[in-house]
């Protein structure tokens, strides 16, 4: 691990439990990680949440997505576009990239390569909350 | 090839799919058999991929079953055993068989099961694979290597109407239907006040035109059965009143089914519904009840379609 992604590890980890997956999305997601979901869902809740709004896999924990959906929709500091962006469909995670910095992959456009023949989603401006 | 496909087209008949029962053993002839009790009344069935967790014949091998004994299926496909590459070929694998309906799911995961101590794949989620699966059919594998001839593929998925957070729900929906989802399958909802709110909000915006909803029902034997799957389903819940209303009950079975025919009606009356997904917990005859009682037909011209095909060619 180098020296940036080992800051960016010690900074994100202890308040976002951040996974190090080298392509972040925290800002799209109601500053909630969506890698510390069990299933790691990066397209929103599973079918699975209890009825108290809890995770299926870990009762004790608020699911992952219900907190974001909360957060991205009530979070007074939080940018108007970051919200806007809460109903994108984010691509797969290169898994490469895990262990890497996703400041370092932000900064060159390594986290938002996608495979060739993933296209995003013509009509994505209709996906609005 | 596809009915369901040819009924998404035509846009407004009702639609019937169901839930395929599991193999654990036996021949096809076996399985054929296990078939009569819901096959009959739906345009396709669901070619299950290891139900919450528990290992059983493949989904795969599942769908060239039905489609050698004359039932249409419709590949359901989850993420938490397979990575993207099993998925895609497991796709490419059924349309070599002439199976074109999938259906994309995230999947229950591995604790759900009897094997809780695997390892869990998601490698994808179910919105990624409903897209995967778009790719596949416009002619390219997710690498961009190109498929020539591109497969047909009728694509679907499936949403929960009835859990947390319950106003995202349609909005996630909506993004599958984006995604490219024909159809989608809901999970089954003991609130008719959530359904309703779902399917309104996908009807305002006119996504129940380029997508079939088709919520799921249940027949269920009685009490026992919604309280397991209170309890033990994820993603279910079923109001405690709900179930002392069919528990008080002098003849617990027949309010049970009561509540399940109520439950059909409410949702074929919302407007934005195209029919059901049925799936049956009881083996007695119920669904033909069901049908019955709700004028639903069995799907008898699906054998002269397939004639008329079989002549054609």
């Amino acid at each position: 691990m180098g020296l940036i992604s080992a800051i960016e590890h010690a900074v994100k980890k202890p308040i976002w439990g951040c996974q190090m997956c080298g392509a972040c999305v925290l800002h799209d997601t109601g500053m909630t990680c969506p890698m510390t979901c069990p299933k790691t869902m990066r397209n929103g809740p599973c079918g699975g949440v209890r009825e108290d709004g809890h995770c299926e896999v870990k009762p004790e924990m608020r699911c992952v997505w219900v907190k974001a959906e909360d957060r991205s929709r009530n979070w007074p500091l939080l940018p108007e576009p970051w919200r806007e962006h809460f109903n994108n469909l984010r691509p797969p995670v290169d898994n490469r990239l895990k262990g890497t910095s996703s400041w370092l992959n932000l900064k060159s456009g390594r986290d938002r390569v996608t495979p060739a023949g993933w296209t995003p989603v013509v009509d994505e401006s209709e996906n609005e909350a | 090839m596809s009915r369901l496909g040819d009924l998404l087209d035509a846009g407004d008949q009702l639609i019937i799919t169901g839930e395929a029962p599991v193999i654990d053993g036996g021949t096809l002839a076996d399985y054929e058999a296990k078939l009569t009790e819901v096959a009959p009344w739906c345009d396709a069935m669901n070619a299950t991929d290891n139900t919450t967790a528990h290992a059983h014949a493949s989904n795969v091998a599942m769908a060239i079953a039905m489609q050698r004994v004359g039932v249409e299926p419709i590949l359901q496909v989850v993420c938490r055993d397979k990575n993207r590459i099993a998925l895609q070929a497991d796709i490419m694998g059924v349309a070599l068989h002439g199976v074109e309906n999938i259906c994309c799911l995230t999947g229950d995961d591995v604790t759900a099961g009897d094997e809780p101590e695997a390892r869990r794949v998601f490698d994808l989620d179910g919105p990624q694979l409903i897209r995967l699966a778009g790719s596949l059919a416009e002619g390219r594998y997710l690498s961009g290597r190109t498929i020539d001839p591109a497969p047909k593929l009728v694509i679907g998925a499936v949403e929960n109407p009835g859990t947390h957070p319950l106003e995202h729900r349609a909005q996630r929906a909506a993004k599958k239907i984006l995604a490219g989802a024909r159809f989608l399958q809901l999970q089954t909802c003991y609130h008719p006040d959530r359904l309703a709110a779902f399917v309104a909000a996908l009807h305002e915006r006119g996504f129940t035109e380029r997508c079939a909803i088709l919520p799921t029902i249940v027949a269920v034997k009685g009490p026992g059965a919604l309280r397991f799957m209170d309890s033990a389903v994820p993603g279910i819940s079923v109001p405690a009143e709900v179930i002392a209303r069919v528990a008080d009950a002098e003849d617990a079975a027949q309010a049970t089914y009561q509540l399940v025919l109520e439950q059909s009606r409410h949702a074929l009356a919302l407007p934005g519904v195209r029919g059901l997904h049925l799936t049956d917990f009881c083996k007695d005859g119920s669904i033909a009840r069901l049908c019955a009682d709700l004028g639903i037909k069995p799907r008898l011209e699906k054998e002269t379609h397939a004639h008329d095909r079989i002549l054609a060619v």
